[in-house]
């Protein structure tokens, strides 16, 4: 029995030493300024990552290793995951008179730049997403912004772009452009959004 | 009529939940060899081909694939990367939801989208080693049997 013990940590040891897994988790910059957070865990063992290149390395389940990683090591071990990547959502936002789905004028002038991106992309989706103030109840505002969302789509079919590529959505109030209390009404928050991707 | 109305939306939510077949997200770059396994179906993973939950992305060693998932996250592998879609759900009145998602071998680079920004506990991405909690924006993972 003393001899079984003594031998335990000589075990471990032989365990530890051989890696079984190579794994890498590396939190990046956000290409929009703001570095996210990433909680890597291996068998309740738990690391976050939470600063640019922050990186997490497994070799045996349950055990996690804070490390840094750096741009040229993401370049060399995720090149072309990261060259597959999908260009990026692009939104461009149409405004709208008090309480109803008439476009406001300068809106108009947007439709040609939204075209363009369109172009661009390789299977083009077309995301309608509709938002109004906080003037209205809740069912109300999810009815109106739908609504608007709606408006959009029309025109842009109009336009000559495919039914099938464009989806709609209401928001309501939940994502004002500007923050207001309620009852308040805000032009800037009476908008759609539309999100090529 | 009023409770009528009022259970609407309920309703309507319900029928989106129930349509499992819904697509979670379209292909928008191929590269080599890849492929989308549906229910022991063999897909063509070419740009514009939808991608559903159950699915599971294949590349080879020439291969790589990105898609846009419905709540605007961006999920890209590269070559000889096995990528299962659990689970996606997401409503996008509310963005709330689910993104389950697991790599089983190889790599991938993420952007997560609104269902993370919208809920820290949203979007789950596991390994054969980890199981990864998102806490939004963009990260990579490279998960592999150790060298000999």
């Amino acid at each position: 029995m003393r001899k079984l013990v003594w031998l335990a940590p000589v075990a471990l040891t032989i365990l530890v030493g051989c890696a079984t897994r190579n794994d890498l988790y590396v939190l990046l910059p956000g290409k929009n300024g703001k570095t996210g957070a990433l909680v890597v865990e291996s068998q309740g063992k738990k690391q976050t990552l939470d600063t640019p290149y922050a990186a997490a390395r497994i070799k045996n389940v349950g055990s996690v290793d804070g490390v840094t990683s750096s741009e040229a090591e993401v370049k060399q071990e995720f090149g072309p995951a990261l060259a597959a990547q999908p260009q990026r959502p692009v939104s461009f936002y149409l405004y709208f008179q008090l309480d109803t789905d008439e476009f406001a004028p300068e809106s108009k002038a947007l439709v040609n730049q939204i075209f363009a991106e369109i172009a661009r992309r390789p299977a083009p989706e077309i995301v309608i997403i509709g938002h109004t103030d906080r003037v209205g109840t809740m069912q109300y505002n999810d009815a109106l912004s739908l609504r608007r969302a709606e408006r959009c789509r029309d025109e842009l079919i109009k336009l000559g772009i495919p039914k099938v590529r464009i989806t709609v959505s209401g928001r309501g109030s939940r994502e004002p452009e500007v923050p207001t209390e309620d009852r308040v009404p805000e032009p800037r928050n009476r908008r759609v959004e539309i999100s090529v991707r | 009529m009023r409770s009528a109305l009022m259970a609407l939306p309920l309703l309507l939510a319900f029928v989106a939940g129930a349509s499992a077949t819904e697509d979670a997200g379209q292909i928008k770059t191929s590269k080599g060899s890849a492929q989308i396994d549906r229910s022991g179906q063999k897909l063509s993973a070419a740009v514009g081909q939808v991608v559903q939950q159950g699915d599971t992305v294949v590349t080879g060693a020439d291969g790589s694939v990105g898609i846009t998932f419905r709540d605007s996250s961006l999920v890209s592998i590269g070559p000889d990367s096995v990528l299962v879609i659990d689970r996606f759900v997401f409503d996008p009145t509310t963005h709330q939801g689910n993104f389950d998602a697991s790599l089983k071998q190889g790599t991938l680079a993420v952007v997560s989208g609104k269902l993370a920004k919208q809920s820290p506990d949203a979007m789950k991405v596991k390994t054969p080693a980890a199981i990864l909690g998102v806490r939004g924006t963009e990260f990579l993972v490279r998960t592999a049997p150790a060298k000999d």
